[in-house]
Order: C-alpha cells, then sequence, then structure tokens
C-alpha cells in the first residue's frame, strides 16, 4: 500500500477468501522476490494530488512490480491500482473524470469481453458479472488501441473508451479492473460474483500450481502483495 | 435583545465595543470572572484561550444545565457523554464508539470545506477514543432547491462530504436530507460517525502523571480557523495590516487519512498515555482538557510546534483550528517508538510540551511566559447560564390553526406531488457519490430505513439511523423530540436490531430568546422521556445554537443517531426491494388517527404548516420496536418504517425499490397521508402469513392484511373505487425528485 491507499485491508480479505496467503506491503519496499504475484489495491494513493496514480508510480516498490509484470507473474491493479499501473507504463491510457463529472459507487453490470488474462481467465466469455464500482477518474482513455478489454461495461455509466472495465496488457498477466471485485465477495454484500475473478487472478483452472503454505504473520500493509499459489 | 442587556451589560458599562475581549465574544461579565480567576489582567494568549474555551462551541454554557436531563447509563455503556466519543459494549469482545456533531455555520460561509472539515472533526472524535472509523452518517438540512444559492451550498456540501469520506476512506453508509425554507440561511450540517475496538484499545484523552511528554502529530498549524470556536476572528491581537484569513478550516483528508493509520498503531502498541485531537479551540483545548481530566497541568512550548508560515503570534498558535493534527502524551521512555511510527507512516511529529504538577496550563513562546491559567479554569469554571425560557406566545395560535378539508383529494395526484419533492425522492443523487461499501460491512447501505453492519469475524450487526423533523418539533418540540427517538428506534428494529444508545444533535436558534431556551428545555424532555421509556441512554451530543441569520430561527431540529445491535445478522437482511408480486402487504401499529398537522402532505400540497402533532405512546412504540425485530429474524423479507408522506409514501418506496405495483385498501384517504408514530409496512408471502399474525398477537399490537402486491400500479382502493398511480411514471419522478431541480 501506498499513504492513502484504502482498500488494501478488503482486498487482503477477498483474497484470502479465495484461498491466497496475502501480505500487505509498504511502498518504501524496494523488493518482493519472496511474492507470486502483486494486487495494488484501491484508495487515494497520495492523495491522488497531482493526478490519480502520478506519484505513487515513482514509489520503491513499482520497481520490482515493473520487474514482476516482465517476468510473467500476476499483477491486478484495482480502480485506483490501474490508475497507477497506467502511470507506471505497465499498462496503456489513462484516466479521466466520469462523463457525469460526479462520483459513483453502486452496482454495475459487467461482460467478460476475453478470458485470455489473468483476471478472466476462470470465467467464461459473455458473462454478465456484478461488481460495484467507486471511483471519480474511472473514464478510461487509450489513444494507442492496445489495450485489450478484457471486462466491458454493460451501460457505461462513465463513457470509458470501449466500454472498458478491465484492462490486460498483451500478454495477459497484467491487469486493471477499475470495478472492486473484492467488494463483491460475499453474498451478504450483495454480490459474489467478484470471488470468480479473484480465484482466476490466483490460478484458479490452473490447479497444478495450487499448494498450501503456511499462514505468515502479516506485516505492515501497502501494496497488498500475495502470496498465493506456491 | 432586552435579555441578553441584562444578563451580560453588553452596552452600558463602557462604550467600547471595540475592547479585545468583546471582538474575542466573550462578555464583560466573562471577562469579569477571568479578572477574578487570575487576580490581575490577562495577557493576550490567555484572553484568547479564554474566548476559545468559553464558546458556547466548546464550553455548552447555554445548554448544560439541561443537559443533565438525560438518562446515560446502562450496563453496557463503557464511555458516557463527556469525551469524545460514547462507547457501548457490543459483546463478542467488541466495543463500538459513536459520536455526532455539526458543521453548520462553516458550511453555510463555505459549503465544500465546511462539510469537509466536519467529516475530518468527527473521525478524529473517533479515533481518539482508540476506535478504526468504520462508517459515517449525515443528517443535512437546506432551504427549498429552487433557489440557487441553496442549490449551491447542496451542491458544495455533497461535494465536500464525498471529497472528504471518500478519500479518507471511510464509507457513509447512511444519513438523511431534508428542504424547508427555514433553512436557507442556515443549512445544517450535522455528521455521526462509528468506530469499532476491542476494550483493550480503548484511550481516554487523559495526559497522564507528571512528566509525560506532549507530543503534537500530524499537519502543520497555520491561519486557518482562528476563532472558529469563538466565531470572530482576531484582528486587533494581530497588525492590523495583517492578512484577515476565513474563520473556516481547510481539510485534507490525505493527511487525515495518515494520521489514522498512524494513531491506530500507537495503539496497537500501548506507545500512549492519552490522546486528544485538535478541533474546536485547537490547540488550548489540547493543552487544557487533558491536563484538567488527570488533575495536573501542562507546560507547551509554541516555538516547537510544526508552522506552516513563519510569524505567527502565541494566540493565533493557541486559537487555530486548522485540521489533521492530535496530541498524543507519551511516557519518556516510549519517545522514540512514537517519532519512529509517525516518520514511517509520513506524518510529523514534534515534542511540545510536558505534563507538569500544581493544575497550572504554562505557556511559552519565543522564550517569554505567555500564558499561565489554572487547566480547569478553562474547562470544568466555564461560565454557565441558566437562560430565561418562556413558551412562545404562538404556540397557541399554531395548534389551533389547522386544515379543514372539504373534499377527498385526488390520492394519486397528491402521491405524485410527494414522490417528486426533494425532500421524499430518492437520496441515490446524494449518496451514489459517497462510497458507502467500504470494508465490506455494508449489508443494508444508504436508501433503507437504516444501515445495517455486519462486523466481522462474528453473527453479529450493527444497525445505525439518523433522524430528524423539524416541522413536528417546530409544531411540537417536545412530542416532535420524543417521536424521534421511538422512529428512530424502531427504524434500527425493521432490519432486526435491538437498539442500543442514542447520540443526539441539537440544532436550534438564538439561546438569547427565551422562546429558543423553551424550544430547547422541551426538546430535551422529549428525548429524555423516550429514552427513558425505552431504557436507552444516551451516550454523547452535540449543540448547536445560534442557528439564525437576520432574526429568523430555524426550525428546533433536533437529531437522533440511534445504534441498535443485531445478535445474527439475518441472511439475507430484510430489504425494500425484497418485495415480489403476490405478496401481502400487512400494516402494523395503532389505530388510525385522522390527524394531518406536521405531515409533508399538508406542507407540500396545501403549503400548510399548523395544528399539533399526536403524542407518542411509549407501550405502542415498543410493541412496534419488538415486533419489527421479531419478524426481522423470522426472515420477512421487507419491513418498513412509515414515516414522511406517511402510508401511501412507505408502500410507494417498497413498490420503487422492488419493480412491482401494489392495491391497497383503505377507509379514510387521511390515514394514507397520516404520520402518526409507531407504524410500519411488511412484506409477506402468503405462507408468512401465519408467522405474522402470531407475532403480532404475541406482542399485542394491532396488525391488519391491507394490500397485496402486484401488477404495474400503486393503486388505493375504497370500496371498489380505485385511484392508481402508474408504477413507471411514479418511479421516474421518484428518482429524478432532486437531479432534475439542479438544473
Amino acid at each position: 500500500m501506498f499513504p492513502g491507499t484504502n482498500c488494501e485491508l478488503d482486498a487482503a480479505y477477498a483474497l484470502e477468501l479465495a484461498g491466497a496467503n496475502p501480505e500487505l506491503v509498504w511502498h518504501r519496499q524496494a523488493e518482493l522476490d519472496e511474492f507470486d504475484g502483486v494486487v495494488l489495491p484501491g484508495g487515494f494513493a497520495h492523495g491522488d494530488y497531482l493526478r490519480t496514480g502520478a506519484i505513487a508510480r515513482f514509489s520503491p516498490v513499482m520497481g520490482p512490480v515493473s520487474e514482476m509484470a516482465a517476468a510473467g507473474k500476476p499483477v491486478l491493479g484495482i480502480c485506483n491500482g490501474f490508475q497507477i499501473l497506467c502511470e507506471a507504463g505497465l499498462l496503456p491510457g489513462a484516466f479521466i473524470a466520469n462523463s457525469g463529472l460526479s462520483f459513483i459507487c453502486r452496482f454495475v453490470d459487467v461482460e467478460v469481453a476475453s478470458t485470455s488474462s489473468i483476471l478472466t481467465q476462470g470465467a467464461t466469455a459473455g458473462q454478465v458479472l456484478r461488481l460495484p464500482l467507486n471511483s471519480y477518474q474511472g473514464n478510461y482513455v487509450d489513444p494507442t488501441l492496445t489495450g485489450r478489454v478484457v471486462l466491458r461495461y454493460k451501460d457505461n455509466p462513465n463513457g470509458a473508451q470501449g466500454g472498458a472495465a478491465a484492462v490486460a496488457n498483451e500478454a495477459g498477466n497484467v491487469v486493471g479492473v477499475m470495478p472492486h471485485p473484492e467488494r463483491a465477495s460475499e453474498a451478504t454484500l450483495g454480490s459474489e460474483d467478484g470471488m470468480i475473478l479473484l480465484r482466476s487472478f490466483l490460478g484458479d483452472g490452473r490447479p497444478e500450481t495450487r499448494q498450501t503454505e503456511t499462514a505468515r504473520p502479516s506485516l505492515r500493509a501497502v501494496s497488498g502483495s500475495t502470496r498465493s499459489d506456491g | 435583545m432586552s435579555d441578553d442587556d441584562d444578563e451580560e451589560n453588553a452596552d452600558e458599562e463602557d462604550g467600547d465595543a471595540n475592547a479585545i475581549h468583546r471582538l474575542l465574544g466573550l462578555t464583560d461579565e466573562e471577562y469579569g470572572r477571568i479578572l477574578t480567576t487570575l487576580g490581575r489582567d490577562p495577557r493576550p494568549a490567555e484572553l484568547a484561550m479564554y474566548s476559545v474555551m468559553w464558546s458556547e462551541h466548546c464550553s455548552y454554557k447555554s445548554s448544560r444545565v439541561h443537559l443533565g436531563r438525560f438518562p446515560t447509563t446502562a450496563p453496557w455503556v463503557v464511555v458516557g457523554p463527556g469525551e469524545n466519543a460514547g462507547v457501548v459494549d457490543i459483546g463478542d469482545g467488541w466495543l463500538a464508539a459513536l459520536r455526532i456533531e455539526s458543521h453548520n455555520h462553516p458550511s453555510f460561509v463555505e459549503p465544500y470545506q465546511g462539510a469537509a472539515t466536519g467529516v475530518g472533526g468527527i473521525l478524529r472524535d473517533i479515533f481518539t477514543m482508540g476506535a478504526r472509523p468504520i462508517a459515517l452518517w449525515d443528517s443535512l438540512r437546506f432551504g427549498p432547491l429552487d433557489q440557487p444559492r441553496n442549490r449551491y451550498l447542496f451542491k458544495g456540501v455533497v461535494a465536500g462530504i464525498a471529497g472528504y469520506g471518500n478519500a479518507v476512506g471511510v464509507p457513509t453508509v447512511g444519513g438523511e436530507v431534508g428542504f424547508a425554507e427555514h433553512y436557507s440561511a442556515n443549512p445544517l450540517v450535522n455528521v455521526m460517525c462509528l468506530g469499532l475496538l476491542r476494550p483493550e484499545q480503548l484511550v481516554l484523552a487523559t495526559a497522564g502523571p507528571e512528566g509525560t511528554i506532549a507530543v503534537l502529530l500530524g499537519a502543520a498549524t497555520g491561519r486557518d480557523g482562528i476563532g472558529g470556536a469563538s466565531v470572530l476572528a482576531s484582528a486587533s491581537f494581530a497588525d492590523q495590516s495583517a492578512n484577515k484569513r476565513p474563520s473556516v478550516q481547510v481539510g485534507d483528508p490525505f493527511e487525515e487519512k495518515k494520521l489514522i493509520e498512524a494513531c491506530l498503531e500507537l495503539y496497537d502498541r500501548r506507545l500512549v498515555v492519552g490522546v486528544q485531537d485538535l478541533g474546536a479551540a485547537g490547540l488550548s483545548c489540547a493543552v487544557s482538557e487533558p491536563a484538567a481530566r488527570a488533575g495536573m497541568g501542562m507546560e507547551l512550548d509554541l516555538d516547537m510546534v510544526h508552522v506552516r508560515e513563519p510569524g505567527m503570534t502565541g494566540p493565533e498558535l493557541l486559537m487555530s483550528e486548522s485540521q489533521e493534527r492530535m496530541m498524543a502524551f507519551v511516557a519518556p521512555e516510549r519517545l522514540d517508538e512514537v517519532l519512529e511510527v509517525a516518520d514511517r507512516r509520513e506524518i510529523q511529529a514534534s515534542v511540545v510540551g510536558k505534563v507538569i504538577s500544581g493544575g497550572q496550563v504554562r505557556v511559552l513562546h519565543g522564550g517569554e511566559l505567555v500564558a499561565e491559567v489554572p487547566a480547569s479554569s478553562l474547562t470544568d469554571d466555564a461560565p454557565r447560564y441558566e437562560r430565561p425560557l418562556g413558551e412562545p406566545g404562538w404556540m397557541e395560535d399554531l395548534w389551533g390553526n389547522t386544515v379543514k378539508f372539504m373534499a377527498q383529494p385526488a390520492i394519486a395526484t397528491s402521491l405524485l406531488q410527494l414522490l417528486a419533492e426533494p425532500e421524499l425522492g430518492s437520496k441515490s443523487w446524494v449518496y451514489e457519490q459517497y462510497d458507502h461499501m467500504l470494508f465490506l460491512n455494508t449489508v443494508v447501505g444508504p436508501g433503507h430505513d437504516a444501515a445495517l453492519l455486519r462486523v466481522k469475524g462474528t453473527n453479529r450487526g450493527l444497525a445505525l439511523s439518523t433522524d430528524g423533523n423539524g416541522r413536528m418539533c417546530y409544531l411540537d418540540p417536545r412530542r416532535g423530540a420524543a417521536r424521534l427517538v421511538f422512529e428512530a428506534a424502531l427504524n434500527v428494529a425493521v432490519v432486526g436490531a435491538e437498539p442500543l444508545a442514542v447520540v443526539d444533535n441539537l440544532n436550534f436558534g438564538n439561546p438569547e430568546k427565551p422562546e429558543v431556551m423553551w424550544q430547547f428545555r422541551e426538546t430535551v424532555e422529549g428525548l429524555a422521556e423516550a429514552c427513558e421509556a425505552l431504557e436507552i441512554p444516551v451516550i454523547g451530543g452535540n449543540v448547536s445554537f445560534y442557528n439564525e441569520t437576520d432574526g429568523l430561527d430555524i426550525y428546533p431540529t433536533p437529531v437522533v443517531g440511534m445504534l441498535g445491535l443485531v445478535e445474527n445478522v439475518p441472511t439475507p437482511a430484510p430489504r425494500l426491494d425484497r418485495v415480489e408480486a403476490g405478496m401481502d402487504l400487512w400494516l402494523f401499529g395503532p389505530e388510525w388517527s385522522i390527524n394531518l398537522a406536521g405531515s409533508a402532505f399538508e406542507k407540500i400540497t396545501f403549503a400548510h404548516v399548523g395544528g399539533r402533532p399526536s403524542p407518542p405512546d411509549p407501550t405502542m412504540a415498543k410493541a412496534a420496536i419488538a415486533s419489527a425485530r421479531q419478524l426481522a429474524a423470522a426472515g420477512l423479507p421487507a419491513i418498513h418504517d412509515i414515516s414522511t408522506g406517511g402510508t401511501a409514501v412507505a408502500v410507494a418506496e417498497m413498490c420503487i425499490a422492488s419493480g412491482v405495483g401494489a392495491t391497497v385498501a383503505y377507509s379514510d384517504w387521511r390515514h394514507l397521508f397520516c404520520e402518526d408514530p409507531h407504524r410500519f409496512l411488511v412484506a409477506a408471502t402468503p405462507e408468512q402469513g401465519q408467522t405474522v399474525e402470531s407475532i403480532a398477537s404475541d406482542i399485542g399490537i394491532p396488525a391488519a392484511r391491507i394490500g397485496v402486491f402486484g401488477g404495474a400500479e400503486i393503486a388505493f382502493d375504497r370500496r371498489g373505487v380505485k385511484a392508481a398511480l402508474d408504477l413507471e411514471v411514479a418511479t421516474t419522478t421518484w428518482q429524478n425528485a432532486i437531479e432534475s431541480r439542479l438544473g
């Protein structure tokens, strides 16, 4: 997590429900070798000052995050984490204010547009998922047209280009998602569709990679990294 | 006017209206008290401290004599009124901290920052206690939205709450918004916050033993918000040419987020003896209150305070209300660890003072002693007034001023008219701008009678509701206030909760007017009587006086925040949107009256506010609460309190939320719009009818099947004559009630 990140506990909670062994890592940490994947949770890193994600991309932790991305390890940015991945150049595109110019917090329906990404490999093409959206700068713009849309809004609430709710890099191991899968992790919260995505991220569907690991005491928090499957 | 002259000798003694103490908001009599206490003329810094600490806002000098009326104890109360927040035991090893506060005046001057810093302030009250803030509620009042200035205030306040709450990372899960002409020149912004903590994490705002070190954490101190508590800025202290900064503070949610996490780590590791947040009265309060509580004194060196700008004077430093600051009291051997936490969490920390024996607050600046006063003289010995009060002459006229209805109005048209009003229409324009889902606790969110939050790791849930009804309280402050408590209790009961504790925010006009003090006293009586009847303690509150502009006082507007506990959160919980075609509509509650006094129907359809609202009935209130809880526990899909707009609006809200019509039988049209208390609606499958009936008869509350859900209309049927409103039209109208007026 970065200073100002605020969805780290939720992300860790839902990842744990999905079978991972997440650990919170502070943004000053410059080494992530022991981890199998990383999640940049939502929030307001560095207060969103200057521009969302613009300061966070310079944090020491982003060095190893880039290395993990290049090495093909799973990298997921949720909401503000998605914005940071774009600022860091790990995903194409950028974000501008919602087309309605107001913050949007509500459930939205998204359709699985592609299953070739770490986030959507466990879903079915065309499947509709109900996820909470919670952002002001959620309007995705990609002049390069190189981002692969893997989740698409059914009823584009923020004006995102191509209705993009989640975008993956070419290899599919780096994904940014604007709605919050961790908030749709239990029926009592209104939806558990997010678990399809989080399990997918942890390698569900590739059971040969799964191993049980002893739980480690949680450290201090920052970018929620996951020690998931062995 | 004459009363305050008598009491405070405002203009008689000498003609110098520019005397410094008067510019700071102190009366001549209060100045005399200071002279007596000190036995000498006060120094400027001392005068500054007294002016903010003895302000109405900090000292409750007009209200304190009445507030002792509230019941405040119960076996589950851990901390009652007087600390930064009330704390109750909710079982399974958890405590809940709750507090409500107003930011009315700042929000009128600068709506975005006024509301934003209101949120920041209430959060600090909660994490000062050792609790993690987990949810916010807002109770807002504005003038009608057809006036541009009111639209500006409304949009600004909502944006301020969203801007601060979302960024600091605490969800806003509920609240209420009302509109009336009386709030045009005086909007109300009341904010409530809930926190969770373990018993061993509880921290009190005490300074600790001699030698304890005072560490100022968080934002740098600047010239913002100087004298915010005492209303007046301090022009005469500074060079006349000095910049007059606004008295409204400026918030930085990013700084607050870092401060929350740092403080929670300090508590977890037991690194502090006590903490006090810096809110109203800034440093003056943060050193004197904890010292007075500990029976100790405090030495404060202003040169050590980290500042945002050079050249601030002693009084400015003492009065500044710069946001996002906390004072931690630390044993000397733990200081290094505290400073390490601050450094890692990227917040500033300064050692600014230490606890001394003797009970004096000593303030140094530039190496000189600029203030030395007894700590208790600033807090416990602040003035208290028994302001004169008298029933307004117009109450009798008001009660006699009732509407004589000649004929039955068109029910469907009237209902549509009500649904189109911002007061009754959908508030989604407001709450969709707030993050209301963070922390994964929100089982029932905004748009319902109460929010229901689960407590992770247990089966428990906390239900919270805020309720206010200025119109009813204007027509009868005592009945109106008592009804609020019963309504708030019923609101938490419909999601299955047992009412546990109350916090109140009392928004009133000018206390120097006897009729306003009468309204205040009556309101306190009404709240106290209802709380006693339900055996619910008041664990905290806030009083906001002087809500008047150009001599027009606001409606007396108490706001009640009710905390309820559900031992087993029903899955799924009852929600308005779980109604299905074929379900029956049941009405629980006492026999109908035809009293429409204070109702939205009279106000909106006839532009009339008059008559006298029906008195509440404590026995019926208890029966309604008990039966609603049992129905929720029995798995009934939707239970809904009947409130503003009456039964017609309550039925429409269920229909709109669920996308299903209804046909409701009635005998007298007034029953459909009457807002008499202790009534609620239940949706039940035909198979659940038996359960519904047996719960009603066991508890002894009247219950009747008054309709059935289904179809595409909201229809009201009297002996075969139907008045129907198209569901789609109702839905669109209701959804656009606010947005369509914002242009």
